[in-house]
């Protein structure tokens, strides 16, 4: 017993330089304060299409990115949404969408032409209740394995989950640096509560922002392969286009050079580097934040808003003396398989609250080798889980 | 040190609700220098419909983020009153708008002001009743300052609204003395 | 305007993607030809060219063409170019999809970019027919006529897709086909050079699966009958009857998303000053009023 496993916190990321006498403070909802943090993270194009819970990105970023000189444009559908951050990013855009799940559904046939094709991008999913039209105005947490398999293939994808509005702000930007770093979608998973939610929150400068800027340098031997399976960081640099390096881009499966193959090894390759390259960027991608493990024998795992009940219940369960501790995932997909494994290993239980009828604690128990109790706590009625509910899951409180 | 303190501020749509919990959390955040959450209850009817704006205070982090028992219930209508009146914790109170809550039991602390009337005399409009609402909360409970709502409503009223709704904040705050 | 003939090596991929994936006799060679002739004629830079299709045979253009080159999913072409367009207003951004692509699945994307009027040349070739996986219906097949999903005849009505253009707000609409080369050459042109977007649709053949199935014939009688079966929109509508008019049919001045789109900049940076100056009025001395301000913002 006793782990002495350590937080993965965003900060340690150093995008933002904070500065505590530039700060602004402000009183600001999730979804506003996603669409000024897009803007501060050097977001150049928006294309979207309303749906609620998300709609109030796209109303401030149809106000604010004409102000900076950047496009806002509204799509026809989230299909074309999805196509346009996509097209627009191939030609050197910082870009972004957001939407529910409804919309996120659309997107997923074009989300896997991103994840082949490699082009950066940030997609928000402000989840309500589904499937279907489900419920527009109700907080849920039930898009976690469409996330992870929504779109057809085999394919790697990161995903962040923010809980607070500072997160938000922090994690917007993190979003942008991952998709242009390893050249692939990232995926902002919120939900209707922490998008519509207000809380004070800092806001550092633009100049105060550093993130992962593509370079649009020609390679020393003058022959540019925008899918090089032999970069070691499995992750190629990508060339605009425009910048003079003329190439193909195309969802078939393809070689270095991006044309279409058939070839075998070549098609294995491809596919073994896509997973490399998210695989290498595990220690900067994976974030987390631990709390009180190190007497801990039952520990609460949850990540959005369910983690914030989750804070408040492992308090209370401390304040009567349990020992109580608690894993706040902020990177959810890829999921810090390694850590899990650790704290389960070490603990007698887990409980697992999350707004849906039982997902995240599917691939929690994968990592279950000891089998020890993990113990679900589901809610999926459009209201998010009390503290109550978890404490009874951790009993005699 | 402040753990927390829920306030609940519930009635109906176009009662200027969700203005107030925006106002109070930014006052309360901003200007009192505490943290603050504010929630709100989304209907889809913008009029008539239940509505209500929650807003956690505290001095230190906040967890949980939505109202279960509230310190303070301000009941702009009956159902309200109603529905909420139980869920005001020991030591909670309830500060009552009796334009439109006319039926009381005799449970918890409850204040009494004609709320929507205050707003209509001092405004013309009893969408600032919320407002009202807040210089009375502002006055009894103390959780957030006179001056801290005074600049709230100035940054975060609607354009050509500002006035009015300082207006109707003072009336709330000089609401005791009457 | 350059007019002597292009060295179509210099513009295209030969080294690596040769011979091409459609039959002999298909009208898209014809196409891309009319396409790299219109390019060489206003001397437009390859850098400058993107080159966006979506899925078909149609879609297999990019390939061989040395541009910026990208192969999308079926449909949506328009939504990327869109995008494209937009992040990079200084490429000249050329679609080509097929029938089945634009009209289809693409059908809302191609109304909508019409709306939008994005400065974007769009060509639509038109075999009737979705060629590349086995002669299915179309859009554009027309009434009673079989293709593979439509054995015992066609029941639906075809789509005009040039009238579907113009209706829906594109700046100019244009139809040949690709037995009139230098007509199609010549719209194509002129579709490049406008601002707003250029909707052309190049009436192409598909002997393989159109001609076989409704025993027109093959590829040299397919494009006989573009040639008897087609009139110019020059001559009179009398000897127009029956057959299908080729020739422009829309052709507006309009500022094309872009440069909407910049005066809309212009005004939101206006907005904002006079925001701010509002701001400082109202907030009155009394306050932190900078912290108030940009927090207000947010």
């Amino acid at each position: 017993m006793g782990l002495k496993l350590k937080s993965k916190p965003i900060s340690e990321l150093e995008y933002i330089k904070w500065d505590p006498e530039k700060v602004v403070y402000a009183f600001s909802q999730g979804n506003e304060t996603c669409a000024e943090s897009a803007v501060l993270a050097g977001c150049d194009f928006f294309g979207g299409y309303p749906i609620t819970p998300s709609s109030e990105i796209a109303e401030v970023l149809s106000r604010r990115m004409p102000q900076e000189g950047r496009v806002f444009v509204q799509m026809e559908d989230e299909i074309a949404s999805m196509a346009s951050i996509i097209g627009a990013s191939l030609g050197g855009a910082r870009t972004m969408t957001a939407t529910s799940g409804p919309g996120f559904s659309l997107m997923q046939e074009n989300l896997g032409y991103a994840i082949t094709t490699e082009i950066p991008c940030v997609i928000v999913n402000v989840q309500r209740l589904g499937p279907s039209t489900g419920g527009p105005t109700s907080p849920s947490q039930s898009d976690y394995m469409q996330v992870k398999w929504g779109t057809h293939g085999d394919h790697p994808i990161i995903a962040l989950s923010p809980s607070t509005i500072q997160e938000v702000m922090e994690l917007t930007i993190v979003s942008f640096d991952f998709a242009e770093r390893y050249r692939t979608p990232v995926i902002l998973l919120m939900d209707e509560v922490t998008g519509h939610m207000r809380e004070k929150v800092g806001y550092p400068r633009q100049e105060d922002i550093s993130i992962f800027t593509r370079s649009n340098e020609l390679p020393e031997s003058g022959d540019y392969k925008p899918y090089d399976l032999s970069v070691k960081s499995g992750v190629p640099p990508l060339i605009s286009f425009g910048e003079g390096v003329r190439y193909h881009v195309t969802g078939l499966i393809h070689d270095e050079y991006g044309f279409p193959t058939r070839n075998r090894k070549e098609i294995r390759d491809w596919y073994d580097r896509i997973y490399r390259k998210i695989d290498n960027g595990l220690d900067r991608i994976l974030r987390y934040d631990l709390y009180n493990l190190e007497d801990a024998d039952t520990v609460i795992i949850s990540f959005g808003i369910s983690a914030r009940t989750g804070l408040e219940a492992m308090i209370q369960a401390r304040k009567k003396g349990r020992k109580v501790g608690m894993v706040k995932l902020l990177t959810l997909v890829p999921l810090p398989e390694e850590m899990l494994k650790e704290v389960i290993a070490n603990v007698d239980r887990v409980i697992i609250p999350e707004m849906n009828r039982g997902q995240l604690i599917l691939d929690i128990e994968r990592l279950n080798k000891k089998g020890i109790d993990i113990i679900p706590v589901n809610r999926y009625d459009g209201e998010i889980i009390s503290p109550g509910d978890v404490l009874d899951a951790i009993g005699g409180c | 040190m402040m753990e927390r303190f829920d306030v609940r501020l519930a009635g109906l749509g176009g009662q200027g609700l969700l203005l107030a919990g925006l106002i109070l959390g930014h006052a309360v955040t901003i200007y009192d220098k505490r943290n603050a959450v504010q929630t709100v209850n989304y209907a889809p009817l913008a009029r008539g419909a239940p509505s209500r704006a929650e807003v956690v205070i505290s001095d230190g982090s906040i967890y949980f983020p939505e109202v279960l028992n509230s310190d303070v219930l301000l009941a702009m209508n009956q159902s309200a009153y109603d529905e909420f009146k139980s869920q005001v914790k020991p030591g909670g109170i309830i500060i009552a708008d009796t334009e439109n809550v006319k039926n009381f039991c005799q449970s918890e602390e409850t204040y009494k002001f004609p709320i929507s009337k205050i707003a209509k005399l001092e405004t013309g409009r009893t969408i600032t009743g919320s407002i009202v609402g807040l210089g009375i909360i502002s006055i009894i409970t103390g959780i957030v300052t006179p001056s801290a709502l005074t600049n709230a409503v100035k940054t975060r009223a609607p354009r050509g609204t500002v006035q009015t709704n300082l207006r109707a904040l003072s009336a709330g705050l000089s609401a005791m003395e009457k | 305007m350059k007019r002597t003939a292009p060295m179509f090596q210099d513009y295209l991929r030969p080294d690596k993607r040769f011979p091409s994936v459609w039959c002999p006799g298909c009208g898209n060679g014809v196409v891309l030809g009319c396409i790299l002739r219109a390019i060489h004629a206003l001397d437009i830079p390859r850098d400058k060219v993107a080159l966006i299709s979506g899925i078909g045979c149609s879609g297999r253009m990019p390939v061989y063409a040395d541009f910026n080159t990208l192969h999308t999913t079926h449909g949506r072409a328009l939504a990327f170019a869109t995008g494209l367009k937009l992040a990079r207003p200084d490429l000249y951004v050329i679609v080509v999809m097929g029938d089945g692509d634009a009209m289809a699945i693409g059908g809302n994307h191609f109304i909508h970019t019409c709306r939008r009027n994005v400065n974007l040349t769009a060509i639509v070739v038109n075999n009737r027919i979705y060629g590349m996986t086995g002669g299915q219906c179309s859009p554009t097949t027309p009434s009673d006529l079989i293709a593979s999903t439509a054995t015992y005849g066609n029941i639906d009505q075809p789509i005009d897709i040039c009238h579907l253009a113009a209706l829906a707000g594109a700046a100019f609409v244009g139809r040949s086909t690709v037995y009139h080369v230098r007509e199609l050459e010549k719209i194509i042109t002129k579709g490049l050079d406008k601002k707003g977007l250029a909707v052309i649709e190049a009436v192409s053949n598909c002997h393989t699966y159109y001609g076989r199935l409704n025993k027109i014939g093959r590829a040299t009688d397919m494009f006989k009958w573009m040639k008897e079966e087609t009139a110019p929109i020059t001559v009179v509508p009398e000897k127009r009857k029956g057959k299908i008019t080729r020739g422009i049919f829309m052709d507006k001045d309009t500022v094309g998303f872009i440069q909407h789109y910049e005066q809309l900049v212009e005004k939101a940076i206006k907005n904002m000053e006079m925001l701010r100056q509002w701001k400082k009025k109202r907030l009155g001395p009394d306050i932190n009023a900078k912290k108030a301000q940009v927090a207000n913002n947010t």
